[in-house]
C-alpha cells in the first residue's frame, strides 16, 4: 500500500521539481533583465539619433541604425577621434582624475588598513585604558560617519591648508572613508594565517617586519587584492565629497555627469554616451573581477 | 642575567628591553622633544600671524600639516628607538591611529564649534559665535524633520531589498546551469556610480515621454505615468533605484552565508520530508541569521548615508517627498551657503545616527544570543 502511494507520487514530485526548476529559471532570467536592460539601454542609447530616442525604438539594426552622433559629442566618434576636442579633453582630464583618486586611496589605505589589521589579529596593544578590541571598534565605528557631518569642517579645513580642489585632499578623505571597510576585511584574511609559520620565521632570526614582510604578505596577497578592487569600486562612484571639495582641477566623472544631468537641454544620445564611458571601467571590473569583489565584500562579514 | 641566551629566554618582554641602552633612549626622548617643539612652533608662528600679532608667517596652514606629518614619522622612529621591538610592533598600527586621529578628530570638533556660528558664505558680515540659535531653528524646521520622517521609510525599504536579495541568493545556490553568469549579471549594478544610475533609470528610462519604463507603465494601463510628481510615487521611484543598486551587496553576502550551510544540514532536511518552505524557516534562516544581521546593519548603515541618487535625480521633491537628510544638507550648503545651520543640522543627524546604531546593534546581539 504504501509502496504503491509512494510510486504514484513520484511522477508528481518530479513534475513539481521540474516546474520548479522552469519557474526559477523564469525569475533569474527576468531579475537578469533588470540587472541589465538599463545597461543595455544606456549603450544603445548613445548609438541612437533624435528620432530613435522619441519613437522609443530599442534594438539596433532592427528598429533603427546605429549612429555615431553621441560619442560624436564627446570627441570619440570614429571621425572626431584624431580631432581636436574640448570635450574630449574634458572628460579625459575628468577620466584621469578619477583614476588617479580611487587607484591612490585603495592603495593609501591598503598600505596603513593591511598595517593595522595585522597589528591587531597578532599583539596585543595597550593606549591608556584601550585595548585590541577598543581600537578595532575605534576603526571600524569610523563607517558610521555619514559624509555630511565631515564635508563642510573639510571645505573649512581644506581652504585653510590649500588642499581645496587639490588631488591629494580628495585622496585622503577617500582613504579615511575605505579604512574601516579595509580593515575589516584584511582583519579577517591576517587571522585566517596560522601563527606558527611567523613563529618559525622568528626562530630564525626575523624580525616582525621581516616576517611580515616576507611570509605573512605574500600569503595575505589575495585578501589585499579583493579589498584593493572594492576601495577603487567604492572610490570610483563616490559623488558627495568629489561634488563639495573640488572646483576645476580634481573634479572626477561622476561631478562631471551630475553636471551634465542638471541641464535641460543635453541631448539623450550625449548623456548616454557619457554615462556609458563612466560606467565602463566598472562595468568590466565587475565581469572580469567578479570572484575578487565577491571575496571582499564576503570577508569578515562571513564566518 | 645578563647571561641568558637569546634561546632560553623569548618571552616579548625579555627580548624587547635587551639592546636598549639608555643613550638610546635618551636620544628617542629628544627626538620627540624636538619633533613636538617644531610642530607647536610652527602652529604658534602662524596663530600669530592669523591673529595678527606678528608680521612674518606662512601664506596658508599647509606648513602645519607637514609639521604634523614630520611629527607622526618621528613619533613611529622613537618608538623603535625607545622601546626596541615592541616599539617595531606599534609601527604597525600608529600610522593607521595617527591617519583616522588627524582626519577625524579636528573635522569633528571644528565641526562642533562651526555648527555654533551663524555663518553664511553669501553674506559678506562673516561668521560670528551665536550659541544655540542654530539648534533653536532646527527644532522648527519642517523641512529638516520631514527629511528625516523621510530616512524612516528609506531604512524601512531595505527590508524590502533584503527580501528580493534573500530570494535571489537562495536561487542562485539552487542547482542550475550558467550561476556564473547568473551571478556577474546581478552583481553589475552594484558596481555602477549612483550618479551615473540616477541618469540611466531616473532620467531616462523613466522619462515621461520617451522612457522605455513610461511605455511600459502606459502599456500595463497607467495613462500617465509620471514617476516623480506625487510625494508616494516619487518616493518609491527613488528607493526602487536605490535597491538596483544595492540588492547585489545583500545578495552577496547571503549567497556567501548559504554556501557556507553545511551540506549534510540540507540533506537532513530533505530526508526528514520537510517541504521547501519549512526548511527554509526551521533550519536555513535560523543557520544564516547572521550573515542576515551583518549584511542588514551595513545596509542600514549605508542608507542613513542616502544622497547622491536624491540629489541628481529629484533634488528633494517633489515638496521634499524625497529628501534623505543628506541630500536636505547639501542644498542648504549648495544653494543657499548656510555653513553654519548646514554643520548643526549634520551634528545633530550624526548624534542621532549614534543612538540609533547603538541600539541597532544592542537589538542585534539580543537576537543573536536568543537563536544561539
Amino acid at each position: 500500500m504504501t509502496s504503491h502511494a509512494h510510486a504514484q507520487s513520484r511522477p508528481m514530485r518530479r513534475l513539481k521539481k521540474h516546474g520548479g526548476r522552469t519557474l526559477i529559471y523564469i525569475a533569474l532570467l527576468f531579475w537578469t533583465v533588470v540587472s541589465l536592460f538599463p545597461i543595455y539601454w544606456t549603450v544603445t542609447t548613445s548609438f541612437k539619433a533624435a528620432v530613435d530616442v522619441t519613437q522609443g525604438h530599442i534594438v539596433p539594426w532592427y528598429d533603427y541604425t546605429p549612429k555615431w552622433l553621441g560619442w560624436r559629442s564627446l570627441g570619440l566618434s570614429p571621425d572626431t577621434i584624431w580631432a581636436d576636442s574640448t570635450v574630449r579633453n574634458e572628460f579625459l582630464f575628468r577620466f584621469q582624475n578619477s583614476v588617479i583618486l580611487s587607484v591612490g586611496a585603495a592603495f593609501l589605505g591598503i598600505t596603513i588598513g593591511s598595517l593595522a589589521a595585522y597589528g591587531l589579529t597578532r599583539f596585543e596593544y595597550r593606549f591608556g585604558p584601550w585595548r585590541n578590541k577598543d581600537i578595532s571598534s575605534f576603526f571600524l565605528s569610523q563607517l558610521i560617519l555619514p559624509p555630511v557631518v565631515l564635508a563642510m569642517p573639510f571645505l573649512v579645513l581644506y581652504k585653510q591648508v590649500a588642499l581645496f580642489d587639490t588631488r591629494i585632499g580628495l585622496i585622503l578623505i577617500y582613504t579615511l572613508s575605505v579604512l574601516p571597510i579595509i580593515i575589516w576585511i584584511m582583519r579577517d584574511q591576517f587571522a585566517a594565517i596560522p601563527h606558527e609559520l611567523e613563529q618559525a620565521a622568528f626562530i630564525d632570526g626575523c624580525s616582525v617586519w621581516g616576517s611580515f614582510l616576507r611570509i605573512v604578505l605574500p600569503i595575505a596577497l589575495p585578501g589585499m587584492a579583493a579589498a584593493f578592487i572594492l576601495s577603487v569600486v567604492i572610490c570610483w562612484n563616490e559623488y558627495f565629497f568629489a561634488a563639495l571639495l573640488s572646483s576645476t582641477s580634481a573634479k572626477t566623472l561622476p561631478v562631471m555627469v551630475a553636471s551634465q544631468t542638471g541641464s535641460q537641454g543635453i541631448n539623450w544620445w550625449s548623456m548616454a554616451a557619457l554615462s556609458t564611458a563612466a560606467i565602463a571601467p566598472l562595468a568590466l571590473i565587475g565581469i572580469f573581477m567578479e570572484r575578487w569583489i565577491v571575496k571582499g565584500l564576503t570577508a569578515g562579514a562571513v564566518k | 642575567m645578563s647571561d641568558v641566551g637569546p634561546v632560553v629566554d623569548d618571552s616579548p618582554i625579555g627580548s624587547a628591553m635587551r639592546g636598549v641602552s639608555p643613550a638610546r633612549k635618551r636620544a628617542g626622548r629628544w627626538l620627540i622633544a624636538a619633533a613636538s617643539v617644531i610642530l607647536l612652533a610652527t602652529v604658534l608662528i602662524q596663530l600669530l600671524f592669523v591673529t595678527g600679532v606678528t608680521e612674518t608667517g606662512f601664506e596658508n596652514w599647509r606648513p602645519v600639516v607637514y609639521a604634523w606629518l614630520l611629527w607622526s614619522v618621528s613619533i613611529g622612529a622613537a618608538q623603535v628607538i625607545i622601546r626596541g621591538e615592541r616599539g617595531q610592533r606599534a609601527l604597525f598600527i600608529l600610522p593607521a591611529v595617527l591617519f583616522t586621529v588627524a582626519m577625524v578628530i579636528f573635522p569633528t570638533l571644528s565641526g562642533f564649534y562651526i555648527a555654533l556660528t551663524d555663518w553664511n558664505l553669501s553674506q559678506l558680515e562673516g561668521r560670528h559665535f551665536n550659541g544655540l540659535d542654530n539648534l533653536k531653528s532646527l527644532f522648527h524646521d519642517a523641512y529638516f524633520w520631514n527629511a528625516l520622517g523621510n530616512m524612516v521609510y528609506y531604512v524601512l525599504a531595505v527590508l524590502v531589498q533584503y527580501a528580493i536579495a534573500f530570494s535571489l541568493a537562495l536561487m542562485l545556490n539552487t542547482d542550475i546551469r550558467a550561476r556564473k553568469f547568473f551571478r556577474v549579471a546581478f552583481l553589475l549594478p552594484f558596481m555602477l556610480s549612483p550618479v551615473a544610475v540616477s541618469w540611466m533609470v531616473g532620467k531616462s528610462m523613466m522619462e515621461f515621454r520617451f522612457g522605455p519604463l513610461a511605455g511600459l507603465a502606459r502599456h500595463l494601463g497607467w495613462d500617465s505615468p509620471s514617476f516623480f510628481t506625487t510625494p508616494m510615487i516619487a518616493r518609491g521611484s527613488v528607493m526602487a533605484m536605490d535597491a538596483w543598486v544595492s540588492i547585489p551587496f545583500v545578495m552577496v553576502l547571503l549567497l556567501a552565508g548559504l554556501q557556507a550551510l553545511p551540506g549534510e544540514v540540507m540533506e537532513a532536511a530533505k530526508v526528514d520530508g520537510a517541504s521547501p518552505w519549512q526548511s527554509f524557516w526551521k533550519i536555513v534562516f535560523p543557520l544564516t541569521l547572521p550573515v542576515s544581521v551583518t549584511a542588514l546593519i551595513l545596509r542600514i548603515i549605508f542608507e542613513l548615508k542616502l544622497a547622491d541618487i536624491v540629489i541628481t535625480v529629484t533634488d528633494g521633491g517633489p515638496g521634499g517627498a524625497t529628501d534623505t537628510v543628506s541630500s536636505f544638507i547639501f542644498r542648504e550648503y549648495r544653494e543657499r551657503s548656510n555653513v553654519g545651520y548646514g554643520t548643526m543640522l549634520a551634528q545633530f543627524y550624526f548624534i542621532l545616527i549614534i543612538v540609533f546604531v547603538t541600539l541597532l546593534l544592542a537589538g542585534a546581539s539580543r537576537l543573536m544570543k536568543r537563536y544561539s
